[in-house]
This record gives C-alpha cells, sequence and structure tokens, in this order.
C-alpha cells in the first residue's frame, strides 16, 4: 500500500501543550503516511482532543513542530489548517441548530465562493459519497447521523488530504457505523489519510492500518492495531488492568420496584424528542440497561422517570408499588428512588459549591432530619454534611484537593464517583442512572460499574441508561434498545448481541414480538 | 389632511425607535445582550446637540451623535468582551453612566433652542399627492431608518458576513472551531448597535424635540429592547412595530390635547404599559421564543488559548 | 497589544476582597480626571466629595438617611440578583411602598392612633411587594422578560404618583402645591439618636434586614436554594427545588424591602409625599449591590460609599460649584470598575504584545 521510503504527509515532532503548569500533550511524535488510516487511541483526558485541536489550528502548541508535506508549517487558524488541506469532523458536532445545512457548510468555506453555489456542491459532493442530505433542511430538525454526514461533507468539500475524525461512531449505530466505514475506506482507496480518534479498540482493529497510544499526554505504544490483541491495546490505554465487573449470574429476582405504564411525555422543547407508550418493569435485584444512540429520547427519559418533570398520568410511573407519575423528584426520592443524571456540571452538581453542599443538593429532604435542623427555618447542619461528604468520599475512593473542595475542582471520574456514591449512600431501593461513565476514565468506570451490580445485588431495582455497549453488557441483566423515543421489550442480556441491538436502535421494532419471542429461540 | 399630519409625527416617533431596536437587534444576533441602550441613545442624543450647537450643522451633530454612540459602546464591548463581565450588569452601567454623563455635558444647553435637521424633497416623488410628504419630504434620519431596515435584512439573511454574525450568535463555541473570530466580530456589533443607538439619539434632539433636556430618551432606549423581542429578531416586524409604538406615543399625545377626561399621567403611561402588555403577548409562546432568540444571547464567550 | 484571561483553577481570595477596592480607587482617578479637564482643582473636588460629609456629626446622620434605602433596597435586590432574577424596578417598587403605606397618614389623616407607625411600615411592604408581584408573575406564568417589565413598571409608578399628589391625594389646605398633607407625628419614623441629628430608624432597619439575609444566605435552606438556583437551575430542579417559586419568592422579598425603604423615607425623611421622592435610589442600589458583592455586608459598606457620593455631590455643588450631576457620573464609574475588578477573581489578565506568541513557543 504506502512504500516505506514515503515521505509522511503529516509529521508530528515533540508537540507540547501546557495549560497553565498542567501538560495536555507532552512531547508527542506522531507520523502520518499518505493513503492510511491512521488511529489515535486513548482515554478520556489522554491528550487527542487537545492534540487534534493543535492540528487543526483552534489550540496553540507551546512547544514543539508540525511538518506537512515535509516542510514544517505553522497553523494559527482553522482556516489555514483547510487551505493546507485539512479537514476535521468534530465530536461535539460544531454545527449550527439555528442554520440550515447549506449555510452550516458556507461558514466552513473560503469567502470567495458564492453562498448560492454552495448548496449544489454540497448535494453533488453527499451523492458522490452515498451521504444523502437536503441543503436547506435546519440542522435542529436532524438527526445525529445526518449531522456527522453535513460534518463530513464539510471537510470533503475542501478536497482534503487528511481527514481528522474525532470519536465519530459515538452517536451511531452500528450500522450506521459499517456506512461510515465504507466511506473512509472510499477516502483512503482515492490517496487520502485518515486520522481516526477512538476509544474503542474493536472497529480501530478493524479499519486502521496503524495506531498511535496517548496515556497523559505522551505516546504510550505505536503498533499496527491488526497484531494486537483488545487486551494489549487496552494495556498501553489504560497503563494497567482493570478489573472486569463481578457479577453473580444466579441472582434471585424480588418484587416489582420500578415500573412504567404507556409512558408518552410531548417534547417540552423544539429540540426534545418525544416519549411515545413506554412500559417497562425492574425488579429487585436486576440492572436494565436501556442502550440507544445519543439523542434518542434519553435525557427525556431519565427527566420522566426522576420527576424532575412530572407527568399528568399518576400511573405512568411507580415506584415500590406507589403511582408516581404526578410526583415531583422529592416525592419520589422519599419513595426510596435515587437518580444520576448524565450531566454532572450544573445538573448532577453546581461546580462552584462544594461536594458537602453538593450532597445537600441531592438529599436536603430525603435526609432532611439528618441534614437540617429548626424545624420549617431549615438551619444547615454543616458539621454533619461534610462528615457524609467525607465518608462517601472514602467509600467510592474520591480522589481530591482538600478536604471539602469545590466540585468543579475534581476531574470527571472523581466527581461521578462521588455524585453516584452520594446516592449509594443512602441505600436507595430503587436507582436510576443516565450515562453512568461517560467521559471517565478506565479505573473509575470499572468502580462506577461493580457499584452498581452490587448495589442490585443487595436487592435494589437499577436502571442503567448508556450509549456505551461495553458498559451496557458488563452490568445488565435484562436489555433493551430506546430509538426515536419509542423503547423495545426488554430481552434477557444472555439473548443479545450487538447485531441485536444495533437493528433495534435502528428503530426496527416491528421486526420484534418481545422478550418471549427472544425466549423462545 | 388632519391624517397626514398625524402620520407624520407618528413617523417621527417611531423613527428613533426603530434605529435604535434595528442596532440592538444585530447586537443581539451576534449573541450579545446591550442592556445600555437608553445610555447609548443619550449620549448621542447629547452630542448631535452640542455638535450641532457649536458648529451650526445639525449634519455635523448626526455624525456626532453616530460616532459618540459607538464610541460609548465600546467600553460595554470591552467590558463584556474582552474582560466577560456580566453583560446585564455591565448594560445597566452603561445607562447610568450614559444618564450621568448627558446630564453634565448637557447643562449648559438646557434651554437653548436647537436647530432642526432640514428637510430633504426628493424630486417627483415628493409630488405624490399624500404619500409625497410622508414618505418624501423627510429628514436625513428618517431616510437613513428605512435604508437601514433594508440593508440589515440583507446583511443578515444574504450576506457572508451576515450568515458568520448570525452563526456567531448560535453557537460561540462551534463558531470559534470553525475559526470564525467571535470577539472581534461581536465587538463590531456591538458597535454597530451603539452607532444606531446613538443616531437614534440625535434624531431626539435634532427632529423630534430639537433641543436638549435632561434624561430626553425617556425610556425610548428600554423600548428599543422589548422591540427587539417583539419583532423576534427580524429587521422587517422592527419597522412594523417601531411603528405600531409610535402611534401609541402620538396617540396619547393627541388625547391628552383633546382632553378627553383621562389624567395626562395615565396617558402618558400607556407607551409602558402597552410595552409590557406586547411582551407578555409575545413571551406568552414559550416555543416561538426559544426557536427564535440567538441561542448564544447574553453568554460570555473565553476562548481556549 | 492583546488582552487575554486565563481561567484561574480556583477563585482569588485576594481579589474577591480587593476588588471592589481597587474599583474604588480608580473611580477616584477617573474623577480627578474628570475634575481636572473641567478646570476644578481634583484634590479639592475629591476633599468637597469624599472627606467633608465625613468631618461632621450632623452631615454622618445624613449620610445614614440616604444609605438606609440604598442598604435595605440593595440587599433584597442581591436575593433576585442571586437567584438570577434581575428585578430592576425597584425604584417602582420604592415608589408604590411609599404610596400604600402613605395611604393610612394621607387618606385616613383623622384617624392617629400610638401605633399608626406599625400599619404604615406593613402596608409600605406590601405595597412594593404586590408591585414587584407583577413582573414576578409575568415572568412565572408568561415566561416574560422582567428586567423590561419592571423597568417600564418605574415609569408607571412615577406618573401614578405624580397623578396621586396633584389630583386626589393633594393637600387641600396647601395652596394648590402638589404634594400631601404632613404626616401626623405618630406617623413620622423617630430619629435614632434626635440631639445629634436626623437619621431615623429606617437606618436600623436596613442593618436588621442586611444581617437577616446573611444568616439566611449562610446557614438556611432557603438561603441554600437562592445560590443554587442562581447558578444552575437545572440543578435546582433536580434538587427538587422549584424555579418558579423563586422567582415569587426573590421578588417578593425585594419589593417588600423596595417599599418598606420607600415609606421609611417619606415617613422618616420627607414626611410627606411629593412627586419627586427619590432621587433614583432603586437605580443606585444596583450599583450597591454589585459592588458590595452581592454580600450583605459588603452592601452595608457600599451603602455608605454610594449615600457618600450623594451627599458630597450635593455639598461641591454649594462649596465648588461643580454640577450635581457628577453624582450620577461618580456612580457609574464606580459600577464599571466594579465589574472590571470583578474579572480579576476568576481570570487571571495577560497582556499579550503581537509577535509574543510565537516566540513564547520556541522558548518553552
Amino acid at each position: 500500500m504506502t512504500e516505506p521510503a514515503a515521505v509522511p504527509l503529516l509529521s508530528i515532532r515533540k508537540l507540547t501543550k501546557l495549560f497553565g503548569t498542567f501538560a495536555a500533550c507532552n512531547g508527542i511524535d506522531l507520523n502520518i503516511m499518505p493513503g492510511e488510516i491512521h488511529a489515535l487511541l486513548g482515554e478520556n483526558g489522554a491528550g487527542k482532543s487537545t492534540l487534534v485541536k493543535m492540528l487543526f489550528g483552534v489550540l496553540a502548541p507551546t512547544s514543539g513542530q508540525i511538518v506537512w508535506n515535509g516542510k514544517p508549517v505553522t497553523i494559527p487558524s482553522p482556516g489555514d489548517a483547510r487551505h493546507i488541506g485539512i479537514g476535521m469532523v468534530f465530536q461535539h458536532f460544531s454545527l449550527f441548530e439555528a442554520l440550515t445545512v447549506a449555510e452550516n457548510i458556507a461558514l466552513s468555506l473560503d469567502d470567495n465562493i458564492p453562498l448560492s453555489k454552495v448548496a449544489d456542491e454540497a448535494a453533488k459532493l453527499s451523492k458522490a459519497y452515498g451521504l444523502p442530505l437536503d441543503p436547506s433542511a435546519h440542522v435542529a430538525d436532524l438527526s445525529v447521523g445526518e449531522r456527522q454526514r453535513i460534518e463530513i461533507v464539510r471537510a470533503l468539500l475542501q478536497n482534503p488530504q487528511l481527514i481528522i475524525l474525532d470519536e465519530p461512531t459515538s452517536v451511531l449505530t452500528p450500522q450506521e457505523a459499517d456506512k461510515l466505514f465504507e466511506t473512509l475506506d472510499k477516502l483512503k482507496s482515492e490517496g487520502r489519510s485518515v486520522l481516526y480518534i477512538s476509544h474503542r479498540l474493536e472497529e480501530v482493529q478493524r479499519i486502521c492500518d496503524r495506531a498511535t497510544v496517548l496515556r497523559h499526554g505522551k505516546v504510550t505504544g505505536a503498533c499496527d492495531p491488526r497484531q494486537e490483541t483488545p487486551a494489549s491495546l487496552a494495556r498501553m490505554m489504560v497503563g494497567a488492568e482493570v478489573a472486569s465487573v463481578e457479577r453473580d449470574e444466579t441472582q434471585e429476582l424480588g418484587d416489582v420496584l420500578l415500573s412504567a405504564r404507556n409512558l408518552t411525555v410531548p417534547a417540552r422543547t423544539p429540540f426534545a424528542v418525544t416519549l411515545k407508550d413506554i412500559s417497562f418493569e425492574v425488579k429487585a435485584g436486576e440492572v436494565l440497561a436501556i442502550a440507544g444512540v445519543a439523542g434518542n429520547g434519553q435525557g427525556e427519559l431519565f427527566d420522566a422517570l426522576s420527576g424532575e418533570f412530572p407527568q399528568a398520568d399518576r400511573n405512568s410511573v411507580s415506584i415500590r408499588g406507589v403511582a408516581a407519575g404526578h410526583l415531583g423528584i422529592t416525592d419520589r426520592r422519599l419513595l426510596g428512588a435515587g437518580f444520576v443524571p448524565e450531566e454532572r456540571h450544573g445538573h448532577a452538581a453546581v461546580p462552584a459549591l462544594t461536594l458537602s453542599e453538593n450532597l445537600l443538593l441531592a438529599r436536603n429532604q430525603s435526609d432532611r432530619n439528618v441534614f437540617l435542623s429548626g424545624g420549617a427555618l431549615g438551619i444547615i447542619r454543616h458539621g454533619t454534611l461534610t462528615d457524609a461528604a467525607k465518608r462517601i468520599s472514602e467509600t467510592m475512593d474520591v480522589r481530591k484537593s482538600a478536604e471539602d473542595p469545590p466540585a468543579g475542582s475534581l476531574s470527571g471520574g472523581n466527581l461521578q464517583k462521588f455524585i453516584v456514591g452520594r446516592e449509594l449512600d443512602r441505600q436507595p431501593s430503587v436507582l436510576i442512572v443516565n450515562q453512568p461513565t461517560w467521559g471517565v476514565d478506565a479505573g473509575a468506570a470499572s468502580r462506577i460499574r461493580q457499584a452498581l451490580v452490587d448495589l442490585a445485588r443487595n436487592g435494589s431495582a437499577v436502571v442503567v441508561i448508556s450509549q456505551d455497549l461495553d458498559e451496557i453488557f458488563e452490568v445488565a441483566s435484562r436489555i433493551a434498545v430506546i430509538s426515536e423515543g419509542k423503547l423495545s421489550a426488554p430481552f434477557p442480556a444472555g439473548d443479545m448481541n450487538r447485531e441485536k441491538i444495533g437493528l433495534l436502535m435502528g428503530g426496527m421494532h416491528e421486526k420484534n414480538e418481545g422478550a418471549e419471542a427472544a425466549d423462545a429461540h | 389632511m388632519i391624517i397626514e399630519a398625524i402620520l407624520l409625527t407618528i413617523i417621527t416617533a417611531a423613527t428613533p425607535l426603530v434605529i435604535s431596536a434595528l442596532g440592538e437587534l444585530v447586537t443581539e444576533r451576534a449573541g450579545v445582550l446591550n442592556l445600555g441602550v437608553e445610555g447609548m441613545m443619550v449620549m448621542g442624543a447629547v452630542s448631535a446637540f452640542a455638535a450641532t450647537a457649536i458648529t451650526g450643522s445639525p449634519y455635523v451633530g448626526v455624525v456626532a451623535g453616530i460616532v459618540v454612540g459607538a464610541l460609548f459602546s465600546l467600553l460595554f464591548g470591552f467590558l463584556t468582551l474582552t474582560l466577560v463581565a456580566n453583560q446585564v450588569a455591565t448594560g445597566l452601567a452603561l445607562t447610568i453612566l450614559g444618564l450621568g454623563v448627558s446630564g453634565m455635558l448637557g447643562e449648559s444647553f438646557v434651554g437653548q433652542p436647537g436647530i432642526k435637521l432640514p428637510q430633504i424633497n426628493i424630486p417627483l416623488l415628493a409630488d405624490i399627492p399624500f404619500l409625497g410628504p410622508l414618505l418624501f419630504k423627510q429628514d436625513l434620519i428618517f431616510y437613513l431608518s428605512i435604508a437601514l431596515v433594508i440593508g440589515v435584512n440583507w446583511f443578515l439573511f444574504k450576506s457572508r458576513a451576515g450568515l458568520k454574525l448570525r452563526a456567531v450568535g448560535d453557537s460561540h463555541a462551534s463558531a470559534h472551531a470553525l475559526g470564525i473570530g467571535v470577539i472581534r466580530l461581536r465587538y463590531l456589533a456591538v458597535m454597530f448597535g451603539g452607532a444606531c443607538a446613538g443616531l437614534a439619539g440625535a434624531q431626539l434632539s435634532l427632529i423630534y424635540t430639537p433641543q436638549w433636556t435632561e434624561n430626553m430618551t425617556a425610556g425610548r432606549g428600554w423600548i428599543a429592547l422589548a422591540l427587539v423581542v417583539f419583532a423576534s429578531w427580524r429587521p422587517w416586524r422592527v419597522l412594523a412595530g417601531g411603528y405600531l409604538f409610535g402611534a401609541v406615543t402620538i396617540g396619547q399625545l393627541h388625547a391628552q390635547a383633546l382632553g378627553v377626561g383621562i389624567p395626562s399621567q395615565f396617558l402618558s403611561a400607556l407607551p409602558y404599559a402597552a410595552t409590557v402588555v406586547v411582551l407578555v403577548l409575545i413571551s406568552h409562546n414559550r416555543r416561538m421564543t426559544l426557536i427564535n432568540t440567538p441561542a448564544s444571547l447574553g453568554k460570555a464567550f473565553v476562548p481556549d488559548r | 497589544m492583546r488582552i487575554e484571561l486565563e481561567r484561574r483553577p480556583r477563585l482569588s481570595k485576594f481579589f474577591m476582597a480587593a476588588s471592589p477596592l481597587i474599583a474604588f480607587a480608580m473611580t477616584i482617578v477617573a474623577g480627578a480626571i474628570m475634575f481636572a479637564a473641567l478646570g476644578k482643582n481634583p484634590i479639592e473636588a475629591l476633599d468637597a466629595i469624599f472627606i467633608m460629609p465625613l468631618m461632621e456629626v450632623w452631615s454622618l446622620h445624613e449620610l445614614a438617611i440616604k444609605a438606609a434605602p440604598l442598604i435595605l433596597i440593595a440587599v433584597g435586590l442581591s436575593i433576585c440578583y442571586r437567584s438570577n432574577n434581575w428585578n430592576i424596578g425597584a425604584e417602582g417598587q420604592f415608589i408604590m411602598g411609599a404610596i400604600f403605606g402613605s395611604i393610612l397618614p394621607v387618606v385616613f389623616y383623622g384617624w392617629q392612633p400610638e401605633w399608626l407607625l406599625l400599619p404604615m411600615l406593613i402596608m409600605g411592604m406590601i405595597g412594593g411587594a404586590l408591585y414587584a408581584a407583577v413582573p414576578a408573575l409575568l415572568k412565572a406564568h408568561f415566561n416574560t422578560n422582567e428586567i423590561l417589565t419592571s423597568l417600564m413598571l418605574v415609569y408607571i409608578a412615577q406618573l401614578f404618583l405624580d397623578w396621586l399628589v396633584r389630583g386626589p391625594w393633594r393637600n387641600p389646605e396647601g395652596f394648590n402645591f402638589p404634594e400631601t398633607r404632613q404626616f401626623a407625628p405618630v406617623g413620622v419614623l423617630p430619629e435614632i439618636f434626635s440631639e445629634s441629628g436626623r437619621a431615623h430608624w429606617g437606618f436600623v432597619f436596613a442593618l436588621v434586614a442586611a444581617v437577616g439575609v446573611a444568616f439566611m444566605m449562610k446557614y438556611t435552606l432557603k438561603g441554600f436554594q437562592i445560590s443554587v438556583l442562581g447558578q444552575s437551575e437545572r440543578a435546582g430542579r433536580f434538587a427538587g427545588f422549584s424555579s418558579r417559586g423563586m422567582i415569587w419568592f426573590s421578588m417578593l422579598f425585594s419589593g417588600a424591602l423596595a417599599g418598606l425603604a420607600g415609606i421609611s423615607e417619606v415617613s422618616g425623611a420627607i414626611g410627606q409625599l411629593r412627586p419627586v421622592i427619590s432621587p433614583g435610589y432603586g437605580f443606585t442600589a444596583i450599583i450597591v449591590a454589585f459592588l458590595g458583592r452581592l454580600n450583605p455586608f459588603g452592601i452595608v459598606a457600599a451603602g455608605l460609599v454610594l449615600a457618600l457620593t450623594y451627599l458630597g455631590g450635593e455639598g461641591a455643588q454649594l462649596s465648588i460649584g461643580v454640577s450635581d450631576k457628577v453624582t450620577r457620573v461618580f456612580q457609574g464609574l464606580l459600577l464599571f470598575f466594579v465589574l472590571s475588578c470583578d474579572t480579576l477573581i476568576l481570570y487571571r489578565i495577560r497582556l499579550v504584545f503581537s509577535g509574543k506568541r510565537a516566540a513564547e513557543g520556541d522558548a518553552a
């Protein structure tokens, strides 16, 4: 494919980026050959995003050199990156919801291309690569997969020699991902190079020619991923073996502790998903995992189950046999439920408040007589709170810089351990968690998953909403899939595989006749 | 002809509202909420009057109003864009400062007769019966106001720079990632808003009531802010809304003159009450508001470096 | 040259305390430049504004009189701003409090029980709270921007007061002057130390309110709710706090305090209703709230400083003939500098000279 003597398309030498004293990237070396798909592997916080932002001119390197086609270059802005031939598909889309597809594309093109021509060009290109798009549609109305297509078409319009994709499959169904891989192969056959950023070992092994592994801002390995095993790659990424979650498969199930019956919730905002007729039951001792691609109603389902936005129908949700659909989050907590939302900053926790204050945030009524005194006056017992926060931190191994620091000063993983620990500490009989380990390092993720499984083992009902299929298979007793606001019937975890989940994610509800049918075969 | 006279006064009352609201519309489309319209407007009014009094030329006054308005808005821009201060509080500060500084600068001009901006007749068109005197025997600022509505509409929806401006207002993070100069564009948008507010102020002290009195803007800057919401950030609707408010203002003045038996204070309160009512009617539809409001309005932006 | 901000790992405690002081110092410097430009001796002018009023006991009393409404209103506003409710119509609530509180001594002037003050003050608070209830209702149930509605209501309140004192409430024995009857002695807020000056109990109310709010913010669940909802509505909802309830609470609370300030001012300092009863206390209190960092004790200090600008402005007008408009200019400048200095709490400010960025890259 590529001749060994060829000049690398891109060569990075000792690239370093400091934020204050923290080195997000520390002396990184990397070569990308023409016509190769090169993987950049690493955990969250390993420095992958910082590195590509420097390549795309969004961040300025502190030191080091970027060599493009044999010539040293500086890339002061994304416009310059595009000019020399680098295109980028962002992880968190850099799209404008209020604008149309054509306007979004026009924004990343040179100023001398007339706006009227953009739509035609985009349509032509999207057809050529099998990425259908309607140029006049507003982005706000599009699915996540369609949005990614815009990003890709936008990058391709520049006719780039190198395309950077940042975690592109995290928002796709397995089938959509397959289509993406076809597109990448096509690009490769045209002699273009791809820098493919991911933490998913399987797909890296499937499509990438070479891989560079980052950990804590440094290169810890460069290899041919096809010669490695997932375990050896994981070791390079994480630096140590990660404990796998232990489960007791012989768990006996108890009463139904949480159920949803024909839960239907209209979209609250123009950008939200409508929940349609969702029903399920979770018994004591089991973990129901709800898989799905981002933006299919996971947040809305969490809001409806937590009671942050109560429903009119009191029977739509019941907790420990009590109709709770009309109850707010406080009353649902008093019934014994606990909740862990997806967003840590500004939802599960207030970054500027201390850990003990963030403990009070979730438990100001459920543990009122412990944390408050003075009756209606509601005097806060700061001492008791600090002790409890300390206890939780110790149990969950939360690493922090001070006795009771602001939540915002903790790393994502440590804060998430605290937020989960905050709920576990009161032994909830029902726990509902949305994306429990999103953006969390492997060590913390494994600890959190174990804690969820243990809670179920001790007789609670646990619902885990997640986009991460590995996580789903690790913790679930039963698996259901949410797609466009509809929930499939739950299937026993043992009967599920990635392909089946993928079909359900694509909304193939009509093909399954429910869990019984799946059991039968 | 009484109808024509009334319509003329309505246009005169509406023009400063339309101009200042258009300026604020552009500012807000870029994602910046500048509550200091009142302050910039009053600064424009005093500088236009002073420059006219000193040079004898009201056209110099118009330019002075625009320039001072834009410069004054830079203060706001520096605080909110460079130092990322709270936009609401800084806007209030701008209003308080503007009212104070204008009062001090204008002290020696109080009671002085002003020079009115002359009328410019457009040949031929001015002779059209009824419409001619209304639309084509007007002053420079009126013509500018119409040109601004058309120009801003074209700029926002047809030009590439306008597209960038809307993009910045929709998501500054995405815009930054694409290499659009967020802060620079916002500075320009803020200054445009300031220039418009200054021009609107010049209209007040050179046309509406050609003299200087302290606080002569009398809340018009705030009404302009309400107009932007009313217009759901669309230039043509600003024009319509501005004339509606102009009509309310003039209507109550005529009612006072006729002595309809309602205390004059109640009639004077009418434009303010109408603003509240209109705001309620508009914002009642949460969905509409959500769709139209620039998504990053009022949010501070600090780029990573 | 370019200014770049670098987020501090945590809030700077030093600048939290120092920023109001730096802002004050910058205001003084800017003021000195302004006076020099006006052809006045800056030292003399600043002395007249900031020092002279502090040299006499009677003048300290006047300071307390002017500080009382500023502090009372600002303490209430701090609750609003902390919870992200932008009530900027305190001036109108102040006026409505004064009007409501004056119903008894003006309309029912013949009725003069010993304890008349108590219902007067309560009605003043109710008046302010009711007036603040309008923007609260509109925000909570119609999603209407409270900044604009509360401000529009200021103009309406001013016109309403003007109508009352020129119309139905005008003193029939007052030679057609636009003012109401003088309040009966039982309706006048007493002076604190009547031997030495005029300062009335309004100042005590202000201090009590400051202490009360400080306690609430630090030790009670209500205070916790306020700061959580102010920082993140979503987190507040997760905690089970109602943001709609907080709109009502904060607006009514600040309205009531503004109303109390209004009736205290009328009953304690003026003694009757007139067309204009406030030199913009409701707006200046916004500055006080920010200068005091939305902290009740900071607000007490800031209220005294801003009261000094009023008093000094009046004095300077008499003694060295500068316009009383300089008061407003000083107040505006002060707010500007406070807001700029607050950046230092969150960020480190760096001046980057062009070309330095590349050089930096090579050096490190």
